[in-house]
């Protein structure tokens, strides 16, 4: 809030003195830039959480769980999958933790193991959409599906950019091996690792609701 | 880890030292601002020769060929496309935005000079890619700039196919070049400023730059998010804006979608950028006028205040582009009000712009001439957006020529007017040059008061009743014809403006070569900018050493100093002042 | 000194063109004089502030003024005038909204003894349906929407049997009494405006839009639509005629309803064939059309067309104008068609003849223009010219293209489409504008030929 107060200052009363330093939040650069593009990412998938949600009030919805026939009625592949993010997550905060520390070889083994669990969990997902295509469920023939595609490949999209950021770190550190460089760079990329998961949590628990669920969310934002 | 502030790190920039990294892979803030000003302004010539057909046909129906529904359909389309988001916001953010953020706040670059560079070449893309729909089959979209669902991509429609799907990709490639520009301004102006350089210190240019970022940054994923629903629901046959429907009498396989869901949507988006345009806009004329009224800006505070409280309230009147959309009417009174309320910031801005000039000591040079002419068109453009804000008001008045005229008053002419102040003023600081006053002189008067010509009439063809984007108005019995005399001028009055634009290229590239060389300092201004070391500023603007700041950017005609302005690097040690009896040097042109 | 000056002349100069501008609200003629009045607050409250700014920018530019001993007065802000800007512009600003509140309230609030009618929307024509003797639309579905039913009206619905259909595209309201117009849209956007009204909506696929209005004033209004949808949006006209109850309920009463236009039977070919006699004298004895004689072919055509046109020459719609020789002749001859069920059976008749055999006499134009051309007429007609009687465009290949040519300076002249129930006439005369001139409609046609 020192921004606010700081908005209340006279600028053109002289201040006596050295030129100081401005406050500046004391973070670095990069994190600032990240929180800003979370804050871009959030605001998408707000809006198209809000699409979805007054979509789902419309007579021809029928939601992916409910009854025994729907596909995430039973949910637990997409258990496992959340499982693996979480463990990809995991070990990309093992990887901040032990660069932290100075442990260069394990955090090498901490990334590569969030680079293969990142990596599968996309497989994992991909392979959900091929049993769903299997059972008939194809991207046109219900808005219900339409959004668990498009958020689905949304998310793993963003996954992917992290995981290009991830590979050029990785390939930077190669290059010049300055560890607390490297040390910051891990720090932004877990973050980002941590807000995937969570946003995933939250889209899973979505896109598997129940229509009474729907109505009840769709009724609480007034739609 | 302990935190060093980004000017007290050691420089390590290194000196491009081919051709190619100098000027063509630049990581420069100054070169890539004027990569993205080029380009703006190229796509911006382009929609001007749009628009000047499309005004061609409507003041002269049947002379011209060539222009048929279809094609007068895609002028309109590409030629509100192309001014709002390719010229107006790249220009803006990516062209001032990237020279003046560092320059301003006393930074050697952008924080991420390599992502700047990213940004450009994104933006070069969607250009081309923008550019390639006039070329494929069936040519580009002509569904309006709104690109509404479900006409936008149905049959009947002009570039229903090829057309609407690039425009729909350009967009997203732009938005990724805007969101990585954006991520940039926001952080160096959040983390690189330099020594003494408080918020409440920073000119109004990059307040308004700073916020506009923000709108831009948390309101571009709204046209994202509409634009992949679109492109799905065009290629794979999702329902997300589609309802069951017909095209051309035939049964289509859509159900249950929400046209007006895109409106929503798209407004969430188009309303702030509004804001985007005009915010920068408010901040650089405001400059203009306290340099060249020898002044500070009149109630600074509360003109950062407004800005913040506008881009913070722009995001909520959205819906009042959709008061006849057919959405809950009752929607009608939340909006109405919140839109009447953002016009309470905004006409304090227009007050204590006035108030600058009141007891100041005007230099009328041009760029002074267009900022003037911007509080004259501004004024008028945000008046008339009362009578549309305004629920029942725009009844009647909604999609009729009083909109085009409202926003081409408030949204084209009044930031052109400032760009082209803003580029007068800071064209000796980025060539090193004076431009020729005399084609600067002609080239307001003409543009000023030609589009005046222009959009004045026009608001009257809209109480009449003449509807917009329309090929031809015959046939009517409301419509007398005199209003299409009206039209023929207004026509006649767009091509002399349009025609005009040339006095502005030849002056701008003449000068660049044939141009008096610039003092330092031309305007005798405070902010940073015209502090560096050399002009045009080198690579890494300040030489060894980076500026301190020890004062407001509006130190003008202050009390007992010798000069009339004190720059913001002057430290009351440095600042010469007048004994009691002493008569002050005034400072000239 | 000259800025000043063009500043105070800017401002005079609007003031005079406001009061001068012969560009004006059309007279109203509804009910929403209360609009009025608030557009008039509005104005009053803008138009002061802008005289005010402008007049005290004017004074300023002037006043202050370079001078070289002048220097200029050190103010960082005033606070009381600030605040007191502020309160100002606040008052101003309530003065505008309340009353648009007040009113945009009236305007939700559909009042109980309203009438409902239903404007439908489809590119690019207009159409209307009214409630039958109970008083009730019936319900409609957009997957109803066939040839035979193309308001979409649900058959098992009894509401919807007595409904009252209008298929042209103008209107009928009964003066001083409320009416809530439903609007709804087959497939695109579109709008309903009305500019003596005062008042406009929307139609969206999808859901049902509605305004009311209460018309105050006898006379006939342009319907237009304000929502773009497609590029013949500029061509989607219609009227309201507004009259007394007397009138309107004859007009009512001439309309068919739901269930009579579901009961239409079709034409019977063999009678049609007796009938047929007189027109093959010109047209052919296989309708394939006489040159010589000035008569297209026949066969190619859809029988929906047909049968509107030999309605139109009979009703006097087609064939009037002085210029149009051949069409009065076709007027005279439509005439000994007795009724509906002869039309029926002769248009029958013609669509059991073989398709025509067809010369093609345009070849002289540019193809690659043509099809420029063609780009907006396949919007409607095709992109193969084989008509779609859903839009009520007929087929352009099955016609002689001397006659098309000929139809087309009719519309550019005025001959053809001013008729005021010509609808699709009107329609097709503001689309020929298009066409420039004769070399235009042989490039067209040329292209045309080549389908």
């Amino acid at each position: 809030m020192k921004i606010l107060q700081s908005l209340f200052e006279k600028p053109w009363l002289a201040q006596a003195g050295e030129a100081v330093m401005p406050q500046t939040s004391g973070l670095m650069p990069q994190r600032i830039a990240l929180r800003f593009f979370l804050a871009a990412v959030s605001v998408l998938f707000f809006l198209f959480i809000i699409t979805f949600l007054s979509r789902s009030q419309y007579p021809d919805f029928v939601p992916l769980a409910g009854q025994p026939w729907q596909p995430f009625t039973d949910s637990g592949q997409l258990w496992i999958n959340s499982a693996i993010l979480l463990l990809a997550s995991l070990a990309m905060q093992w990887g901040v933790y032990s660069s932290a520390r100075g442990q260069l070889n394990a955090s090498l083994v901490a990334l590569i193991l969030a680079l293969l669990f990142t990596v599968a969990f996309m497989l994992a997902q991909f392979m959900v959409w091929q049993q769903l295509m299997a059972l008939g469920y194809y991207v046109g023939s219900n808005p219900a599906n339409s959004f668990y595609y498009l958020l689905t490949a949304i998310h793993a999209l963003h996954l992917f950019g992290g995981l290009l950021v991830l590979l050029a770190v990785i390939y930077r550190f190669f290059r010049s091996a300055a560890l607390p460089r490297l040390h910051n760079s891990l720090a932004l990329c877990a973050s980002y690792w941590h807000y995937l998961l969570v946003l995933w949590m939250i889209l899973f628990l979505l896109l598997t609701s129940r229509s009474e669920t729907y109505a009840a969310i769709a009724a609480l934002c007034g739609f | 880890m302990a935190h060093i502030a980004i000017a007290d790190q050691v420089s390590d920039l290194h000196d491009p030292d081919t051709f190619i990294t100098k000027y063509i892979w630049s990581q420069d803030h100054k070169v890539i601002a004027i990569q993205y000003g080029c380009t703006a302004i190229f796509v911006g010539l382009v929609a001007l020769v749009l628009s000047g057909m499309m005004r061609l046909q409507l003041g002269f129906p049947d002379a011209f060929d060539f222009i048929n529904p279809s094609a007068y359909l895609q002028f309109v389309t590409m030629h509100g496309m192309i001014m709002v988001i390719y010229l107006l916001t790249a220009l803006l953010l990516g062209g001032f935005g990237n020279y003046l953020i560092p320059l301003m706040i006393g930074a050697r670059d952008m924080v991420f000079p390599y992502l700047n560079m990213l940004s450009y070449w994104t933006y070069l893309l969607a250009v081309l890619v923008l550019l390639a729909s006039f070329f494929v089959p069936g040519g580009s979209t002509g569904a309006g700039w709104t690109l509404y669902p479900p006409q936008a991509i149905l049959q009947g429609t002009p570039g229903y196919d090829w057309g609407i799907i690039l425009m729909l990709v350009s967009l997203a490639i732009f938005i990724v070049a805007f969101t990585m520009g954006g991520l940039n301004y926001v952080t160096t102006v959040l983390q690189a400023r330099t020594h003494g350089m408080t918020l409440m210190r920073m000119p109004l240019t990059i307040w308004g730059i700073f916020t506009a970022t923000v709108l831009g940054l948390l309101a571009f994923p709204a046209l994202l998010v509409s634009a992949i629903m679109m492109l799905l629901d065009k290629t794979i046959g999702t329902s997300f804006f589609m309802p069951a429907i017909l095209s051309m009498g035939e049964q289509l396989d859509y159900s249950g979608g929400s046209p007006i869901l895109f409106q929503h949507l798209f407004w969430f988006f188009g309303h702030p950028e509004v804001y985007i345009v005009a915010l920068p806009a408010f901040g650089m004329v405001s400059d203009v006028l306290a340099v060249h009224a020898r002044k500070n800006i009149f109630g600074y505070r509360m003109m950062v205040w407004a800005i913040v409280a506008i881009g913070g309230l722009s995001f909520i009147v959205w819906a009042h582009h959709m008061y006849v959309s057919g959405m809950n009417p009752a929607f009608g009174f939340f909006f109405a009000t919140t839109t009447l309320i953002i016009a309470v910031p905004t006409a304090i801005k227009v007050y204590n712009w006035v108030l600058t000039l009141w007891r100041g000591n005007i230099h009328l040079t041009v760029p002074m001439l267009f900022a003037i002419g911007f509080i004259f068109t501004f004024t008028h453009g945000g008046l008339t957006g009362l009578f549309l804000g305004n629920v029942v008001v725009d009844l009647p008045l909604s999609d009729t020529y009083f909109v085009v005229a409202h926003f081409h008053m408030v949204m084209g002419v009044s930031p052109v007017m400032v760009l082209f102040a803003a580029i007068y003023h800071w064209y000796p600081l980025m060539t090193g040059r004076m431009f020729n006053k005399t084609l600067g002189q002609w080239h307001f008067w003409l543009t000023f008061l030609g589009t005046y010509a222009i959009y004045l009439p026009m608001h009257y063809l809209g109480f009449l009743g003449v509807p917009r984007r329309y090929y031809a108005m015959s046939g009517t019995d409301f419509i007398p014809d005199s209003a299409q005399a009206l039209n023929a001028s207004i026509t006649v009055s767009a091509i002399i403006v349009g025609v005009v634009q040339i006095l502005f290229i030849i002056n701008v590239i003449w000068s660049l070569r044939y141009g008096r060389k610039a003092h330092k300092n031309p305007w005798c201004a405070t902010s940073l900018e015209w502090q560096t070391p050399d002009l045009p500023p080198k690579h890494g603007n300040w030489g060894a050493q980076l500026p301190r700041v020890y004062r407001w950017a509006y130190d003008f005609s202050v009390p007992n100093a010798k000069h009339d302005f004190i720059p913001q690097n002057f430290s009351q040690d440095e600042v010469e002042w007048l004994d009691e009896s002493g008569r002050h040097k005034g400072i000239g042109e | 000194m000259l800025l000043a000056i063009v500043l105070v002349l800017l401002v005079v100069g609007s003031l005079v063109f406001h009061f001068m501008s012969p560009w004006w609200f059309t007279p109203l003629a509804s009910n929403w004089g209360s609009i009025d009045s608030t557009i008039n607050i509005t104005f009053w409250v803008t138009g002061a502030v802008f005289i005010a700014v402008n007049i005290f920018l004017a004074y300023c530019v002037y006043r202050y003024r370079h001078q070289h001993h002048r220097r200029s007065h050190y103010e960082p802000e005033n606070k009381k005038l600030e605040t007191w800007l502020m309160a100002i512009t606040t008052v101003g600003v309530a003065a505008m909204l309340a009353p648009g509140l007040i009113v945009w309230a009236k305007f939700v609030e559909v009042p109980a003894e309203a009438h409902v009618i239903e404007a439908v929307g489809q590119q690019w024509q207009w159409s209307f349906r009214l409630p039958g003797k109970d008083g009730k639309l019936g319900t409609v579905d957009t997957r109803h929407i066939s040839a035979s039913n193309p308001f979409g009206i649900n058959p098992n619905d009894s509401a919807g049997l007595d409904d009252v259909l209008v298929f042209d595209s103008e209107l009928h309201l009964p003066i001083d009494k409320p009416v809530k117009i439903e609007l709804r849209s087959k497939d695109v956007l579109h709008n309903f405006a009305v500019s003596e009204f005062r008042v406009k909506m929307d139609l969206v696929p999808g859901l049902v839009s509605y305004l009311w209005l209460t018309p105050t004033k006898l006379g006939r209004y342009d319907i237009l639509c304000m929502e773009l949808c497609g590029l013949a949006h500029y061509a989607m006209r219609g009227n309201v005629v507004v009259e007394s109850e007397a009138d309107y309920q004859r007009w009512v009463n001439s309309q068919a309803t739901f269930a009579s236009s579901q009961q239409r039977v079709v034409g019977d070919a063999q009678l049609g064939k007796a009938l047929y006699a007189t027109c093959g004298g010109c047209h052919g004895q296989q309708g394939e059309g006489n040159r010589a004689m000035n008569a297209p072919a026949l066969s190619g055509q859809s029988a929906s067309y047909m049968a509107r046109q030999l309605v139109n020459f009979k009703q006097g719609i087609r064939g009037q104008h002085p210029k149009d020789s051949y069409g009065q002749q076709m007027a005279a001859m439509a005439n000994l068609l007795a009724d509906q069920s002869a039309i029926d059976h002769v248009v029958a008749y013609i669509q059991s003849l073989p398709k025509p055999q067809l010369t093609a006499t345009i070849s002289n134009g540019d193809r690659q223009s043509g099809h420029g051309y063609f780009v907006n007429c396949g919007a409607c007609h095709g992109s193969q010219g084989e008509g779609n009687s859903a839009l009520n465009a007929p087929a352009l290949v099955g016609l002689d293209d001397w006659y098309i040519k000929r139809q087309l300076l009719n519309f550019k002249q005025g001959i053809r489409g001013t008729h005021n129930k010509d609808t699709h006439g009107r329609q097709m005369m503001l689309m020929a504008r298009l066409l420039n001139d004769e070399q235009a409609i042989d490039d067209l046609l040329t292209y045309i030929n080549s389908l």
